[in-house]
């Protein structure tokens, strides 16, 4: 902890050493001006971006200009405003319940199978849930039933890797304990 | 309503407040974790620059497949304009290519998605960031950013819904995918312009620092005039570790690992497609035997009953220079016959290794009106009602090439009603849809 705040400390420091500061203010005027605009290069760039979106972009709403907007503005809401904040609050909660039994090194213990397991969930929503099962079979030919049960299957294999890891650590650690307790006071 | 309650809240205030700030997502102090950071985001940011720009070209690639140039009906975007700029004439070789870069497009795009996450978790505290905008320059990258983000959501979702067959997005998937494809680049373009250099310069560093620990300080010091590297991502007051950022990457690395085991084997007939278990198209085949391979759209789907395929009702018409020929099942079969190998690659992705068709050569078809020497293009039609691709054109470079054949045979025995019988369109390199099931009508001439 003390060296990521140290290097904090030195990203923060090193991006506008003093001598820059007081340089800055001496030439304020037109410096302000430049720094209401911003860098000219960083504009004629984001400028040539948004024409080509803009031309893109008026095709891409021709049809449903509404539907189109709201898809692709509430991605970007539904994924930073109720997908991450819903993962980060579960997260944390699960560190923290570590943290009170005291094993807060186990969390990954269940954070990666679980992580992984609602990663796939995510993925293939659609066929795991079945809400497009009736399409699925009639178009493919091929049964549509299975994938609920395929990822419940690997959820627990993930989550019995994890135990079977959890388990194997734990009697190594207990061995070299034991055998460090077994050693003569001599070999000390 | 006492004035009770606030006594003895003033002395406390400054403290009431900074809790209070770092309770708001603005506050720089309210991300917690430590593995946000310039190195974390750099990684992740570099494997994306790689991986969306080849998304980007397959996508390219795709669009030139479909031959949108040549007939309105493979046309599903006409209003493109020069985003059409590239088109070229689809080669019909090596017999696989659509197959190599459509799979590598939806495998990698699917692949992809773990790093996406963890990309956008490791830059949300900028959301957040006050003020709003610095300069002109600022406010305009961070409208930009809902572009990016948004785009790449609006891709990602609209590609894994389509491969899944869950229309649930306003419109068509072409029009949609393809436009929202550029808005989407034309905000990457920027974007990687922008910070491509600095990520590269921290990725450096992270191994400079790996290598020589004791000159980390060093390396600091070449970070000046970097400002916009990322530094303010590094939590101001962060938890204790629960993983090094080393482990995260790592896991992350796991999470597309195992998208992609679970995906890859989708593009293989045999073992290796049983290994895609969660993927539409994995699993097993549909059928056993020589008619058990995957089938894009059944002939109930379609809605082709027995009674129009059937023996003495069903007629190819073939029209051209010279007129009109109808030819039944059976006239057919006393045509010259000949067999390609020849994969079935659908756009969603997923294909099959290559079947042994038999048929009639699509430039035969076309010497028998009037096309001896010259094969021109086709407009072939399906006897399909519905469906976005009951009719398609071939390029004159497809219907010349000796393996594309009006396919009556697949691997030694009659095509099955869900491959197409009576008779298809079997192309080397186009996509799955081109290849016609049902034939009805095949018109040549320069469409």
């Amino acid at each position: 902890m003390r060296t990521l705040l140290s290097r904090a400390r030195t990203w923060r420091a090193t991006t506008r050493p003093a001598r820059t500061r007081r340089a800055e203010k001496r030439r304020a005027g037109p410096r302000r001006a430049a720094a209401v605009v911003g860098s000219p290069l960083q504009l004629l760039l984001l400028a040539c971006s948004f024409a080509l979106a803009g031309y893109a972009g008026v095709r891409l709403l021709a049809d449903d200009r509404f539907g189109v907007a709201l898809w692709f503005v509430g991605a970007a809401v539904l994924h930073d405003l109720v997908l991450l904040p819903l993962y980060a609050v579960v997260d944390r909660g699960v560190v923290r319940a570590f943290g009170a039994a005291g094993h807060r090194e186990r969390t990954m213990y269940v954070r990666v199978p679980a992580a992984l397991s609602a990663l796939l969930l995510l993925v293939w929503f659609p066929l795991i849930s079945g809400q497009v099962d009736r399409r699925y079979r009639m178009a493919t030919g091929l049964p549509a039933d299975g994938f609920l049960a395929r990822w419940l299957l690997i959820t627990a294999v993930l989550f019995a890797g994890s135990a079977l890891l959890f388990v194997l650590r734990l009697l190594r650690v207990l061995r070299l304990r034991r055998a460090t307790k077994d050693r003569p006071p001599v070999v000390h | 309503m006492g004035r009770g309650p606030c006594q003895g809240l003033f002395p406390a205030y400054g403290r009431a407040m900074r809790d209070h700030a770092s309770r708001l997502p603005t506050s720089p102090g309210f991300w917690r974790s430590p593995l946000r950071g310039p190195g974390f985001t750099s990684v992740l940011g570099l494997v994306l620059l790689v991986g969306i720009t080849v998304l980007f070209l397959t996508g390219l690639l795709s669009y030139a497949a479909y031959n949108p140039g040549l007939s309105p009906v493979n046309d599903k975007t006409p209003d493109k304009g020069i985003l059409g700029f590239y088109l070229f004439d689809w080669p019909t070789g090596p017999h696989w290519l659509y197959r190599l870069t459509q799979g590598v497009h939806v495998t990698l795009g699917v692949t992809l998605i773990p790093v996406l996450l963890a990309k956008l978790w490791s830059v949300v505290p900028k959301l957040f960031a006050l003020p709003p905008a610095r300069s002109l320059a600022h406010a305009l990258e961070r409208l930009s950013l809902l572009l990016l983000v948004g785009g790449a959501l609006f891709e990602f979702v609209t590609g894994v819904l389509n491969v899944q067959l869950d229309y649930l997005f306003p419109g068509s998937f072409y029009p949609l995918h393809f436009y929202g494809a550029w808005v989407f680049f034309a905000a990457f373009l920027a974007h990687a312009a922008l910070k491509t250099p600095a990520a590269v310069r921290n990725v450096r560093r992270m191994r400079e620092e790996r290598e020589a620990p004791a000159r980390g300080l060093e390396g600091a010091e070449e970070m000046d005039g970097a400002e916009e590297a990322g530094g303010e991502l590094i939590s101001p007051r962060p938890d204790p570790a629960s993983v090094s950022r080393r482990g995260a990457l790592w896991f992350v690395g796991g999470g597309s690992l195992l998208l992609f085991g679970t995906t890859a084997g989708r593009s293989f007939d045999g073992p290796l497609r049983r290994t895609a278990v969660l993927a539409p198209h994995g699993g097993a085949d549909p059928g056993s035997g020589p008619n058990g391979f995957q089938i894009n759209k059944t002939a109930a789907y379609a809605g082709i009953g027995a009674a129009e395929t059937d023996e003495d009702a069903w007629r190819l018409v073939v029209t051209g220079r010279t007129g009109t020929v109808r030819l039944g099942r059976s006239e057919l079969l006393q045509l010259p016959s000949h067999s390609a190998a020849l994969p079935i690659a659908c756009v969603e992705g997923w294909s099959t290794s290559d079947q042994w068709w038999r048929g009639v050569r699509l430039r035969d078809l076309a010497a028998l009106v009037g096309f001896d020497a010259d094969p021109p293009d086709v407009f072939v039609e399906s006897l399909q009602r519905h469906g976005a691709f009951r009719h398609a054109a071939l390029r004159a470079n497809q219907v010349a090439d000796p393996r594309s054949l009006l396919a009556l045979a697949v691997n030694g025995e009659d095509l099955s009603p869900d491959h197409g019988y009576p008779a298809r369109i079997v192309v080397p390199a186009a996509p799955g849809v081109l290849n016609t099931k049902w034939v009805a009508r095949m018109t040549f001439g320069d469409l």
